[in-house]
């Protein structure tokens, strides 16, 4: 990297005194409010407030239903991000085949992108709804007692479809990026070495995505502990029974609504830590892994 | 090692035709070069001989088998690309190794293979290491490896050296003719560089809009160009053009400006009053010694001193066709200077006016 000097000194913190800003007024501020937040304890008027260190978080930690809460995660973030990055990964193959009409299809595969993530868990509610939704009648039919309003992996299944809807056409624009990159002349070395498309898929093609691959799942996994919230508060608000309750939504059922607003920073404190080491291996893995 | 038939080959895409019947007979052994300018279908022309293009009409057999239906993997061919197209992700011994695994040799019998083409192209030392820690020159003895260690019956090479700078061409030119010598593996190049196309080639078919305009030995088509095209196009800098037309008793070409350049014999009496494209290259005009009648008075524009020689570019009379003369580089000429200059009979070359052909001889 070519390094560029300014004659001004002052210049260049001018320049970035508005990132700077934006940063410390969106991000700081309340990261730093969050972890202070999460060393006190306010009874429910906010009369009173004690300041109590880690009771927060050991209180959490003895908590099952956090527990509960950190289980679904891991289920709902593996299944969206397993799901999302696979049908990604195989609709940009098809797109990169650049057949007729690859331009339509390439658009009609960004739309999602553009919904809102309650409008989309809506728009899958109303589907998948016991007795009004026309998918939901087309399970009953093939004889599948639906219910997600009552049956807990129902209701994990649905908000899985919705998240995962949501998420493919923001992989799919990278993977198809990341496959159009790919020399043409490569591919045809390894066709003239004898490899079949599936051995030149998964021994040339698939290892120069990886990069891209291991941006996405980074991304992904953070978008479903943050991003989903609309889809779960608009489809299941967690349950039932907790059973689509994920670390977000318990922060916001606890904070918001059960009034505990020290636990709740507590366990945002503990998310943000989470998405921050994520990141932090990201850029690691990135900077040793890139090809050309 | 293989023959390499093509038959009538033609390719369109859509409904537009870019390959307009080609014919050719490679020999086993041969070091065969497709040159031409870009878009003249060369390089079209070797990815259907790889199995890259599909052929859409005509055959192109390899060793006596038509192969127009056969997989790429099938045809018994190794290609070498302009841009290397190494694994990036792979070390060198993986990208030459890379063929031979799927083909499942033995570990063994790889590692032999593998070795001794490192060793042929002095790879030893790299065989560890990924392509991006590699310099051009490397990358493209790589991608040479890759093709060496399958041991194919045809080499494919689509413009492998354009990527190099100036003197690294010139290396590794030699390193492939030596290498083909060598191996004796029948080979087929394709250039749009003219001295690349010369110094390699065993024939060489020089293209143009998707028309073999001349099929020959490098000297072949330097001594006796086909047509205007080829005349052009092989030599550098390229053959001096004048237009004008035979004389009336077929012994000579009158010029447009007027000049009268005699020519060999009286074979062209019969066509007489012909239009015709008078060709001759630099390095035979010659400078007008006693006893021969000067044809051209050159007004010297600009001299291009390259050392072993000396490029004069000229008018003729000052006003007239320019023409570029090559003389001997210690020869001290100045511009503004004016040359007589004298062309020989047995160095000229006659084309058609309209259609551009060599007039027999």
């Amino acid at each position: 990297m070519r390094k560029v000097g300014f004659n001004n000194k002052l210049l260049p913190y001018l320049l970035i005194a508005p990132q700077i800003a934006i940063t410390a007024i969106f991000f700081y501020w309340p990261a730093s409010q969050a972890v202070w937040q999460s060393f006190l304890i306010q009874d429910a008027f906010g009369t009173r407030t004690e300041f109590v260190w880690f009771e927060n978080y050991e209180v959490l930690f003895k908590d099952p239903t956090y527990f509960n809460a950190f289980i679904v995660t891991v289920v709902f973030s593996t299944a969206v991000a397993a799901l999302s990055l696979g049908i990604a990964l195989l609709l940009a193959v098809q797109a990169d085949k650049q057949i007729h009409g690859s331009g339509p299809y390439k658009t009609l595969l960004m739309w999602p992108y553009a919904v809102a993530p309650a409008v989309a868990g809506v728009l899958w509610l109303f589907l998948f709804q016991p007795s009004l939704g026309v998918l939901a009648k087309l399970l009953r039919s093939m004889g599948v007692d639906w219910n997600p309003l009552l049956n807990g992996n129902h209701a994990m299944i649905l908000v899985i479809i919705a998240a995962t809807w949501k998420q493919i056409s923001y992989n799919f624009l990278f993977f198809l990026a990341g496959l159009q990159s790919i020399p043409k002349s490569l591919i045809e070395a390894a066709a003239i070495d004898g490899a079949s498309p599936m051995r030149r898929f998964w021994t040339v093609i698939f290892p120069l995505l990886s990069p891209t691959a291991f941006f996405l799942l980074v991304v992904n996994v953070v978008y479903v502990f943050f991003d989903t919230f609309g889809i779960i508060d608009a489809v299941t608000h967690g349950g039932p029974a907790k059973a689509t309750e994920t670390l977000v939504f318990k922060v916001f059922q606890d904070g918001r609504l059960g009034g505990d607003l020290g636990g709740s920073a507590a366990q945002s404190v503990i998310l943000m830590f989470m998405v921050i080491a994520l990141t932090a291996i990201q850029f690691k893995y990135i900077e040793r892994k890139v090809h050309y | 090692m293989a023959e390499v038939g093509l038959k009538n080959v033609k390719k369109s895409y859509g409904g537009m035709q870019v390959i307009h019947g080609i014919d050719c007979a490679i020999k086993d052994g041969e070091f065969m070069v497709l040159v031409g300018p870009s878009g003249c279908g060369k390089s079209t022309l070797l990815r259907m001989i790889a199995g890259l293009e599909e052929i859409s009409a005509g055959e192109i057999s390899i060793d006596g088998r038509v192969v127009n239906d056969v997989e790429p993997k099938d045809r018994d061919i190794a290609m070498v690309f302009q841009n290397y197209a190494l694994y990036p992700h792979m070390s060198v011994y993986d990208n030459m190794a890379y063929g031979l695994r799927i083909r499942g040799l033995s570990k063994a019998e790889i590692d032999e293979r593998v070795n001794k083409a490192a060793g042929i192209l002095q790879l030893q030392e790299l065989l560890q290491r990924k392509p991006r820690q590699l310099s051009g020159g490397q990358r493209q003895r790589v991608a040479m490896g890759r093709a060496i260690v399958r041991d194919p019956k045809v080499f494919l090479f689509d413009e492998p050296l354009s990527n190099l700078d100036a003197k690294l061409r010139v290396q590794m030119r030699v390193e492939i003719k030596q290498l083909q010598n060598r191996l004796g593996t029948t080979a087929v190049y394709v250039t749009h560089d003219q001295v690349e196309a010369m110094t390699l080639a065993d024939r060489l078919v020089v293209m143009n809009a998707g028309v073999a305009e001349q099929i020959g030995a490098p000297l072949e088509v330097y001594a006796k160009p086909a047509s205007l095209f080829v005349a052009g196009f092989i030599g550098s800098p390229a053959m001096n053009f004048l237009a004008g037309k035979i004389s009336g008793d077929g012994r000579a070409v009158e010029l447009a400006g007027g000049a009268r350049v005699a020519l060999a014999d009286g074979r062209f009496a019969s066509s007489a009053g012909r239009k015709v494209t008078l060709g001759v290259r630099p390095e035979h005009l010659v400078q007008d010694g006693a006893g021969t009648a000067a044809h051209f008075q050159l007004a010297i524009e600009l001299v291009e001193t390259l050392g072993a020689d000396t490029l004069l570019h000229g008018r003729i009379d000052g006003k007239g066709d320019g023409l570029i003369v090559r003389v001997d580089g210690a020869t001290m000429v100045k511009s503004g200077q004016t040359l007589a200059l004298h062309a020989p009979p047995g160095a000229l070359h006659l084309f058609d006016g309209e259609t551009g052909k060599r007039l027999s001889d």
